[in-house]
C-alpha cells in the first residue's frame, strides 16, 4: 500500500468515514456538472423532495450537446434544447451557478474548471464524466462518476469510493521538438495497455512533467482514464501556482493556499505500489491506427503485425474495422477530416501550436477541417491573437466552444467510413458519430500537418526537425 | 442486511464476445439525449444489434435461445470508456442482474454496483471455457453465490471460484449497494469535516 503520496494525503484528509462495505466515504470539494449526466440525478432529488447540501460547491456548464455553428436558442435539435433547458431549470431551482453562453465562460466542463480557478491542488473533485481525470493536473484527486453518484454528491457532498493503488510514472529527459504531451500519454498507454491502470491512480513525475506547462499536464491527466486509471495527477509546483494566480475563483490569500498546496505534495520518501520509468527523449510523435487508444505507433514506423502484439485478436478486429494492413507505413494513411479540439487538446497552447503549422498554407482539397476551441475564453483569447484568421485562411472552419466532434451528441459528426485525424481522446468504433467512421488520435500539431498533406505525416518534418 | 441484499442469483446467460467493449458500444452517444433512463433498455448494443434499424440476427441479444438471459458473459476490460451510467442502466432495464467476465473498467463496475448489478470476474481460460459451454448449451443456467464467491454452471461438475471486489461483495450482502442512505447517515460528520478543510471559503 502506498504511503506519503499526494494521493494518500488528500484521500485521508477528505475521509468522512469508513462504510460497512469497507469503502471510504470521501468529501468532495468541487463538483462539476453538465447537461448529459445530471437530469436523472436532479429528478431523483425532486421526487424525494431533497435539496442540494452544498449548492455553492457545484458548478455547471453545457458542452456535449451544444451545436458549434450557432448558439441561437432554441437549438435546432429539440432533444438538445430539452437537455439545455432542463439544466437551466435544475441549476436555477437548486441554487447552482451555471456558466451559460451569455456568461462568456461556457465551455467543456474540463476546460472551465481550471480556467476559472475552480480546480485547485489538494481538492477532491467529481464530475459525471470520465475525463474528470484532467483536473489531476493540479494535484487534485478527480473522479469521473456515474449519474447515481452525481445524485449522491448533490445530496451529501460525498462519495463512497474504494481506495486505489498508486503507480508512479516517471518520464525523464527532454521531449524532442515536435513531440507533445499528447504523444507522452499515448506512449504511456501503449506501454501499459488500456486496462493497465485498473485499480490504480497514476502519479506523473520526472523531468518531462517538471518542465511541462499546466495545459500539457492537463492533456496527459485527461487520458489517464484511457489507460484504465480512474485518476491521474501531477504534484503541484511553481508552474501550478503561477497558473492559478489571479483567476476568478482562485484563493484571495495565495500565500496561505500555497502553503497547503506545498504540504500535500508526495514526500520524497513516499512509497508507491508500482513504478514505471520511461525515457522521454526517445518518445516520437504517436498516432493511433486501431479502435482503442492503446493501439498506436510512432509516426515514422509501420503498422504492427498482429502476431507480435499482446492481443492479436483485438488487433485483427481493429484492422478489419479500419481497413488498414499490417506493415503499412503509418504515413501512408489518407485522411478525410481533421478535427482540432476537445478537452484533451482544445486549449490555447494547442491552437497556437497548430496555427504555427498551418500558417500561410492551405489544407488539402480533399480534407474537411475544423478547429473548435474548448471554451469561450479560449476562443476569445485565440481571436485576440488572430489565430482564427490563420486557420480560416488555410481552409479550416472556426467554430464555437463545445465537445463537437469528440463524440456524437451534437451536429458535428463523421459520415460513412471517413477517416478523421483527431486531437481528441477516443478512437472507439462509432465514437465520432458514424457507426463505421474511423478515428486516428494524434497531437493537434500532427492533425494540422495531416490536414495540409491529406494523409498522416511526421510533424517534425514541418518544423524542420527530423 | 435488508430486503435489498443480494446473496445469490441464478439465471440464463447470453454470451457477448469481444474485448475492450466500451460504453459507446453498449449505448451509442446519440441515445444519451434523453433526460430519463426509461428507454435505455431498448438501446442496449443498438449499433451491433441493428444495421440501419434492421435486425442483425447474428447478434446474441437478437437470438431466441438467449431471450431469457439475465446474466451476461463478457471478456476483458468490459465497460471501458465513458462514465455514462446509461450503459449499466440499459443492461439493467434489459433485464440483466449480473455480468460475468474477465475484467471490468473501474467506473463501470462501480456504476453497476450502484444499481444492484453484480459483476464478478474469473480467469481468462475459465471465461473461454464458459463461452464454449454456453454456445453448446444455450439453456444452461449460471448460479452465482455472492456469499461463498462461487459460480456453479448447469452441466459442469465443480463450481468455479469467482473474484469480487471485497467492498462490492459486502455491499451486496448487506443490501447497501445504493449507498445513499448510509452516506446520509453521516451528515454530522460531513459538516464537521467540511469545516476543517482549508479551501472551502478561501
Ligand atoms: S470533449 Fe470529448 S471527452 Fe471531453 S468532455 Fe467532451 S465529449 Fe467528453
Amino acid at each position: 500500500m502506498s504511503t506519503g503520496t499526494l494521493f494518500d494525503k488528500v484521500w485521508n484528509m477528505h475521509k468522512v468515514a469508513t462504510l460497512p462495505s469497507g469503502m471510504d466515504q470521501l468529501f468532495i470539494g468541487l463538483h462539476l456538472i453538465h447537461e448529459v449526466t445530471t437530469p436523472q440525478a436532479f429528478a431523483s432529488l425532486r421526487e424525494r423532495n431533497q435539496r442540494v447540501l452544498f449548492p455553492n460547491r457545484t458548478f455547471a456548464t453545457m458542452d456535449h450537446i451544444v451545436p458549434t455553428d450557432s448558439t441561437q436558442r432554441p437549438f435546432a435539435d429539440p432533444q438538445a434544447e430539452l437537455m439545455a433547458s432542463t439544466l437551466e431549470k435544475n441549476t436555477a431551482d437548486f441554487g447552482i451557478q451555471l456558466f451559460d453562453f451569455k456568461s462568456g465562460k461556457q465551455g467543456i466542463v474540463h476546460m472551465i474548471g481550471p480556467e476559472l480557478g475552480l480546480t485547485q491542488p489538494g481538492m477532491t473533485i467529481a464530475c459525471g464524466d470520465s475525463h474528470t481525470s484532467t483536473h489531476g493536473a493540479f494535484g487534485s484527486l478527480a473522479f469521473g462518476i456515474g449519474t447515481t453518484e452525481v445524485r449522491n454528491v448533490l445530496e451529501t457532498q460525498t462519495l463512497a469510493l474504494s481506495r486505489l493503488k498508486v503507480r508512479r510514472i516517471v518520464v525523464n529527459g527532454a521531449l524532442q521538438p515536435g513531440v507533445y504531451p499528447k504523444d507522452v500519454i499515448l506512449k504511456i498507454i501503449a506501454e501499459l495497455g488500456v486496462k493497465g491502470g485498473l485499480g490504480y491512480a497514476y502519479e506523473y513525475a520526472g523531468d518531462v512533467f517538471d518542465t511541462m506547462s499546466m495545459e500539457g499536464r492537463m492533456t496527459v491527466c485527461n487520458m489517464s482514464i484511457e489507460g484504465g486509471a480512474r485518476i491521474g495527477y501531477v504534484n503541484p509546483d511553481q508552474t501550478t501556482f503561477n497558473y492559478l494566480k489571479d483567476r476568478l475563483h482562485s484563493p484571495k490569500d495565495m500565500e496561505k493556499a500555497i502553503s497547503y498546496w506545498s504540504d500535500i505534495r508526495s514526500n520524497a520518501d513516499a512509497a508507491y505500489d508500482d513504478e514505471l520509468i520511461i525515457d522521454g527523449s526517445a518518445i516520437e510523435p504517436m498516432v493511433t491506427w486501431g479502435i482503442n487508444p492503446g493501439q498506436s505507433v510512432p509516426v515514422s514506423s509501420n503498422l504492427p503485425k498482429c502476431s507480435e502484439l499482446q492481443h492479436p485478436q483485438s488487433a485483427k478486429d481493429a484492422y478489419a474495422f479500419m481497413g488498414f494492413s499490417e506493415n503499412q507505413p503509418a504515413q501512408s494513411i489518407p485522411i478525410d477530416v481533421a478535427f482540432i479540439g476537445s478537452c484533451t487538446n482544445g486549449r490555447l497552447s494547442d491552437l497556437r501550436e497548430a496555427a504555427s503549422i498551418v500558417k500561410g498554407k492551405k489544407i488539402h482539397p480533399k480534407v474537411q477541417a475544423m478547429v473548435v476551441p474548448g471554451s469561450q475564453r479560449v476562443m476569445a483569447q485565440a481571436e485576440s491573437e488572430g489565430l482564427h484568421h490563420i486557420f480560416t485562411e488555410a481552409g479550416f472552419q472556426w467554430r464555437n466552444a463545445g465537445c463537437s466532434m469528440c463524440l456524437a451528441m451534437n451536429p458535428d459528426k463523421l459520415t460513412g467510413n471517413q477517416v478523421c485525424a483527431s486531437s481528441s481522446n477516443r478512437n472507439f468504433i462509432g465514437r465520432q458519430g458514424s457507426p463505421n467512421g474511423r478515428t486516428l488520435l494524434m497531437s493537434p500539431s500532427m492533425v494540422a500537418a495531416a490536414a495540409i498533406a491529406g494523409h498522416v505525416v511526421d510533424v517534425r518534418k514541418e518544423i524542420g526537425h527530423e | 442486511m435488508n430486503n435489498l441484499a443480494v446473496s445469490s442469483l441464478k439465471g440464463h446467460v447470453v454470451p457477448i464476445p469481444g474485448i475492450d467493449i466500451d460504453t459507446d458500444q453498449i449505448v451509442p452517444a446519440r441515445f444519451l439525449k434523453h433526460i430519463t433512463f426509461d428507454k435505455m433498455g431498448e438501446y442496449l448494443f443498438y449499433d451491433a444489434r441493428f444495421t440501419n434499424d434492421t435486425v442483425n440476427h447474428d447478434h446474441p441479444l437478437n437470438q431466441p435461445e438467449y431471450a431469457n438471459a439475465s446474466i451476461m458473459l463478457v471478456e476483458h476490460n468490459f465497460g471501458c470508456g465513458s462514465s455514462r451510467e446509461h450503459a449499466p442502466q440499459a443492461i439493467m432495464r434489459a433485464g440483466f442482474k449480473a455480468i460475468v467476465g474477465e475484467s471490468f473498467a473501474e467506473i463501470f463496475s462501480g456504476n453497476c454496483k450502484a444499481l444492484g448489478i453484480v459483476t464478478v470476474t474469473l480467469p481468462r481460460h475459465t471465461i473461454q471455457q464458459l463461452f464454449q459451454h454456453v454456445a453448446a448449451f444455450p439453456n444452461s443456467a449460471f448460479s452465482i453465490d455472492v456469499e461463498a464467491s462461487t459460480l456453479a454452471v448447469d452441466g459442469l461438475p465443480d463450481p468455479f471460484a469467482i473474484t469480487q471486489k471485497d467492498t462490492h461483495k459486502k455491499a451486496f450482502l448487506n443490501g447497501t449497494w445504493d449507498e445513499l442512505t448510509l452516506l446520509k447517515s453521516n451528515r454530522d460528520k460531513i459538516t464537521e469535516l467540511a469545516k476543517q478543510l482549508p479551501y472551502l471559503d478561501w
